[in-house]
C-alpha cells in the first residue's frame, strides 16, 4: 500500500467508526430518554399515556396505601394538581409521606400511574433538585428545609 | 491551634506552588540549572505542607473538634474512628483537601522518582503540574476552605450520610482520586513537551508508568464503587450509569487508550501527536468529572452541599487548562514530526483501532451525560437519560474492540500476518464455541444473544492465555524450553496478560449477571419459604439490634439447597442516630455460581415483610476481572524496562527537533 492509500484507511475507518457511533446516538436519544415531568406538566401538557416518563413531587401526606402484597399505593402531588400512582416493590429508604419523590413509569389510560420505579432522593431536610425548581416556577413557597440551593440526595 | 496551622500550612502550600509555577519556567526558557532545580525541593515542600493541612483536619475528626464548621456539619462524636477518619473526604471541602494532596503527592513522586528526566523537561512537568496546584489550591482556599471556625461550636455535629459509613466506601475516594489525579502527570508531560517544541520515544517511556499508575488506581477505585452500590443500595445492581459513575469511566476509557498508544510511541515512534492530544483529553476528562461532581449541577450522593460560586470556579479552572493545553497544541503540534509507518494490518493498526474505538466510546459516554444538562440549560426541559441510551450506544462500540483485543498483540509491528493470527487464535475460537454450546445447553431463559456475549468474554480470556502461550512456545517447544521462555518472559507480558485475561472476565459477569439474573419482589411472614435458583429461603424472625450508632433490624433467613442447610443471611434496616436516616443492609450468600442477594423492605400490615431477592450468577466475576486487571497493572509497573533508571540510553532515542 502507499502512503495515500494507508493514510485513507485510517480516515476511513475513523470517520466510519464516528459515523456509526453518531447514527447509534441519535436514535438512542430519540428512543431511549425519558422526560421530567409534575402531576400539573402532565395535567396541562396532556402527556399520552403509554409514554414512558419521570414523575415528581411530594408523596401526598396520608395517601400511601400499602395492601396486603407488595403493591402501594400513594399520590404525588405539587400542591396544584396530584396524580395517583401504583409501584410494586420495595420502597427505598427515604421514601416518606410529605417529602420529595421521582417515580419513573407509565401514565395508564385511567389516569393512574404505574410506576415501575421509585427514588427518593432526599434526606431529612432536603428534596430533589429537579422537583424543588419545578415547584418553585409554579409559584409553591417552599420552606427554608426545601431551598432548592441545599440539595443532598442519594446516587439512584 | 491545629486547625489553624493546617489552615496556614495550605497557604503557604499556595506559595510555594506559585514559585514552583515559575521559578522552574523561567530557569527552562533561559537555560539556568539553577533555577530549574528549584522545582524538585518545592515540590517535596508542596506535598509536606498540603500534608499538614490535611492531617490537620484529621485530627480535627478524630478529636470530634466541633467548632469547626467543616466537623461539625459532617461528623458526629458517636460515629466509630474509621468514619470519623474517612469523614475527612465525605464531604466537599474535605475531599478537595483530599484533592489537592494526591495533585501534590504526583508531583512530588516525579520529583523524587524522575531523576532520568532531562533537566528542562522535568522543570516544565513540575512547573505545569505546579499550576494545577495552584488554581484547586485557590479553588480550596477561596470557596471551600475545610478549616473555617464556628461560634459557638454545636455540642454535637450532624454526623455523615449514614450511607456513606461503610468500609469500601472509606476507601473508594482516595483510590478513585489517586487514578483521576494521577492522570495529571500525563497531562503536564504532554504540555511540556508542547512547549520543549520535542517529543520523542523517551518520552513515551517517562509517561507510560505513571499513566499506568494512574489507571491501575483509577480501575480499583471504579470497581469498589460499584462493588458498594451493589450491597450497600440495595438495588442488587452494580452499575447505573449514573452521571458521577460516568465521571469517573470517562477518565478511565481515555487512560486507556493512552496507554495504549503511548505503547506504540515508547516502541515504534507513531502516533505521536495523536499521543499528546489524548494525553490532555484524558486530564481533562477527569477536570470534566471534577466539575460534574463538584460544582452541584446534579444530584447525587457524591454532591455534597452546593453553592454556584464553586461550580463557576471550577468551570473556569476546566476552561482554563482544556482550553490552554488544547490551544498549545494547535500550535504546537504541526511542528512535530509524524513518526514510524505501519500497514493497516498491524499491532500499530490494532492499537489504532482500539484507541478509535475507545475514545468514541468515550464520546458516547460523555454525550448521554452532558445532553440532559445541557437540554435543562438551553429549553428548560428535563430529561433522564439512563441505562438503555447506553446500552444503545457504548455496547455496541465495545463488541468490535473485544473481538479485536485478542487478535492485535498476535500482530507482528509494521506489517502483521492476519491469517496467522487467526491460526494462532485458534484455541481461543474453540473455547467460544465451547462457551456458546455450553451456555444454550444450560440456560434456556434469557435473550439469545446473551450466549455469544458470555462467548465473546470466553474468547479475551482464552485469546489472552493463547498469545502468552504462543509468546512461551507452548507446543512447539519442549517443556524445559518453555518453563525458560515462561521466566524470561517481560513482567510486562505478564501485565497484558492478566489485564486482558481481566477484561474477558468482567464481560463474562457482566452478560451472565445481566441476562439470567432471577429477582423476586413478595411479602413474606415468619415461616415462609421462597424457593430461588434452587436455594430454599426460609424468614424465621425479625429482631431489633442496637450498634454503635443505629439501630438494625434484623431480618433472619435460613437459606438450604437440597435439604441442608448452608448458611443463615440476615439483611437488615438500620436507623442512624444523627442524621436520622435508615439504610438498607443486603444479606447475600456469594458461591462461584453467583450471589443470593436478600433485601427486606417494609413491614407489612399483619407482621409480614416485603421481602426482595435476587440470584445474580457469576456476578463476582466483575470485581474479580477488574480486581485481575489491577495486578497485571502492577506487574507492568514492575517490569525491570519502567524501573531501571536511564531508559533513555538503553537505546538510541530518535529526537525530532520541532523545526
Amino acid at each position: 500500500m502507499t502512503r495515500k492509500q494507508k493514510r485513507a484507511v485510517l480516515i476511513g475507518g475513523g470517520v466510519g467508526t464516528l459515523a456509526v457511533a453518531l447514527i447509534l446516538v441519535l436514535f438512542a436519544l430519540q428512543d431511549s430518554i425519558v422526560f421530567f415531568h409534575t402531576p400539573s406538566d402532565i395535567v396541562e401538557k396532556g402527556v399520552q399515556p403509554g409514554q414512558r416518563i419521570r414523575l415528581g413531587g411530594l408523596v401526598e401526606a396520608g395517601s400511601v396505601v400499602r395492601g396486603q402484597g407488595t403493591t402501594i399505593t400513594f399520590k404525588v402531588t405539587d400542591t396544584l394538581k396530584e396524580i395517583p400512582v401504583s409501584f410494586t416493590g420495595v420502597l427505598p429508604d427515604l421514601f416518606r409521606e410529605g417529602q420529595g419523590v421521582v417515580a419513573e413509569g407509565v401514565l395508564k389510560p385511567d389516569g393512574q400511574f404505574k410506576a415501575d420505579s421509585v427514588l427518593a432522593k432526599h434526606d431529612e431536610n432536603y428534596m430533589p433538585r429537579e422537583v424543588a425548581k419545578s415547584l418553585e416556577s409554579k409559584g409553591v413557597k417552599l420552606g427554608e428545609s426545601a431551598h432548592p440551593g441545599q440539595v443532598k440526595a442519594q446516587m439512584p | 491551634m491545629i486547625v489553624e496551622l493546617g489552615h496556614f500550612a495550605l497557604i503557604l502550600a499556595l506559595l510555594v506552588a506559585v514559585v514552583q509555577v515559575v521559578i522552574p519556567a523561567i530557569g527552562a526558557s533561559i537555560k539556568d540549572e539553577r533555577m530549574m532545580r528549584v522545582a524538585d525541593p518545592a515540590a517535596v515542600s508542596q506535598l509536606f505542607l498540603t500534608a499538614i493541612a490535611f492531617f490537620a483536619l484529621m485530627h480535627a475528626y478524630a478529636t470530634s473538634d466541633f467548632s469547626v464548621l467543616n466537623v461539625a456539619q459532617n461528623s458526629h462524636s458517636t460515629k466509630p474512628m474509621l468514619y470519623k477518619l474517612a469523614g475527612v473526604w465525605g464531604n466537599h471541602e474535605g475531599s478537595m483537601l483530599l484533592w489537592v494532596l494526591i495533585l501534590a503527592l504526583f508531583g512530588a513522586a516525579v520529583a523524587v522518582f524522575g531523576n532520568n528526566l532531562p533537566a528542562s523537561l522535568k522543570a516544565r512537568v513540575l512547573s505545569v503540574q505546579a499550576s494545577i496546584a495552584v488554581a484547586f489550591l485557590l479553588f480550596s482556599l477561596l470557596t471551600s476552605n475545610p478549616f473555617t471556625r464556628l461560634d459557638p461550636a454545636p455540642s454535637d455535629g450532624n454526623g455523615l450520610n449514614p450511607i456513606l459509613q461503610d468500609p469500601a466506601l472509606a476507601f473508594h475516594p482516595p483510590f478513585l482520586y489517586m487514578g483521576y489525579v494521577g492522570f495529571s502527570i500525563a497531562f503536564s508531560f504532554a504540555i511540556a513537551a508542547l512547549i520543549e517544541g520535542r517529543i520523542d520515544a523517551a518520552w513515551a517511556r517517562w509517561v507510560r508508568p505513571w499513566t499506568l499508575a494512574a489507571w491501575m488506581f483509577l480501575t480499583i477505585g471504579i470497581a469498589m464503587g460499584s462493588w458498594w452500590a451493589y450491597y450497600e443500595l440495595g438495588w442488587g445492581g452494580w452499575w447505573f450509569w449514573d452521571p458521577v459513575e460516568n465521571a469517573s469511566f470517562m477518565p478511565w476509557l481515555a487512560g486507556t487508550a493512552l496507554l495504549h498508544s503511548a505503547l506504540v510511541m515508547e516502541k515504534r515512534e507513531a502516533l505521536k501527536i495523536w499521543t499528546v492530544l489524548l494525553a490532555i483529553l484524558t486530564f481533562s476528562l477527569s477536570l470534566m468529572g471534577t466539575f460534574i461532581v463538584r460544582s452541584g449541577v446534579l444530584t447525587s450522593v457524591h454532591s455534597f452541599a452546593v453553592d454556584p460560586a464553586r461550580g463557576v470556579f471550577i468551570l473556569a479552572i476546566l476552561v482554563l487548562f482544556t482550553g490552554g493545553g488544547l490551544a498549545l497544541f494547535a500550535l504546537r503540534a504541526k511542528d512535530m514530526q509524524a513518526g514510524g509507518l505501519f500497514q493497516p494490518i498491524s499491532r500499530e493498526g490494532s492499537l489504532v483501532l482500539n484507541n478509535l474505538l475507545l475514545v468514541t466510546g468515550a464520546a458516547t459516554v460523555l454525550v448521554g451525560t452532558l445532553y440532559p444538562m445541557a437540554l435543562e440549560g438551553l429549553t428548560g426541559e428535563k430529561i433522564s437519560v439512563g441505562p438503555p441510551f447506553f446500552d444503545m450506544t457504548f455496547g455496541p462500540l465495545m463488541i468490535p474492540l473485544l473481538i479485536a483485543l485478542p487478535v492485535g498483540p498476535m500482530l507482528a509491528w509494521k506489517r502483521g500476518d492476519f491469517a496467522g493470527a487467526m491460526q494462532r487464535l485458534a484455541f481461543a475460537f474453540g473455547a467460544a464455541l465451547v462457551a456458546v454450546v455450553a451456555v444454550f445447553a444450560v440456560e434456556h431463559r434469557g435473550p439469545w444473544l446473551a450466549p455469544f456475549g458470555i462467548a465473546l468474554g470466553v474468547y479475551v480470556m482464552a485469546g489472552a492465555i493463547a498469545e502468552w502461550a504462543h509468546r512461551v512456545k507452548v507446543g512447539s517447544a519442549g517443556f524445559d524450553e518453555v518453563v525458560r521462555r515462561a521466566r524470561n518472559l517481560p513482567r510486562s507480558a505478564y501485565g497484558t496478560l492478566l489485564a486482558h485475561f481481566g477484561i474477558g472476565m468482567l464481560v463474562v459477569g457482566i452478560v451472565a449477571t445481566s441476562a439470567y439474573r432471577e429477582e423476586h419482589i413478595l411479602a413474606m411472614k415468619p415461616g415462609e419459604t421462597l424457593a430461588i435458583n434452587g436455594y430454599d429461603v426460609t424468614f424465621n424472625r425479625v429482631e431489633r439490634a442496637r450498634g454503635p450508632n443505629y439501630i438494625d433490624d434484623l431480618a433472619e433467613f435460613d437459606v438450604k439447597r437440597d435439604g441442608q442447610t448452608i448458611t443463615q443471611l440476615t439483611p437488615s434496616k438500620r436507623l442512624y442516630d444523627a442524621p436520622p436516616q435508615s439504610t438498607t443492609e443486603s444479606g447475600i450468600h456469594a458461591s462461584w455460581r453467583g450471589d443470593l442477594y436478600l433485601v427486606i423492605g417494609d413491614a407489612q400490615p399483619g407482621g409480614g415483610y416485603a421481602v426482595r431477592a435476587y440470584f445474580n450468577p457469576l456476578v463476582r466475576f466483575i470485581w474479580l476481572g477488574a480486581l485481575i486487571m489491577f495486578i497485571g497493572g502492577g506487574f507492568s509497573l514492575s517490569d525491570r524496562r519502567l524501573r531501571v533508571g536511564a531508559p533513555a540510553k538503553s537505546r538510541q532515542p530518535i529526537a525530532v527537533p520541532a523545526e
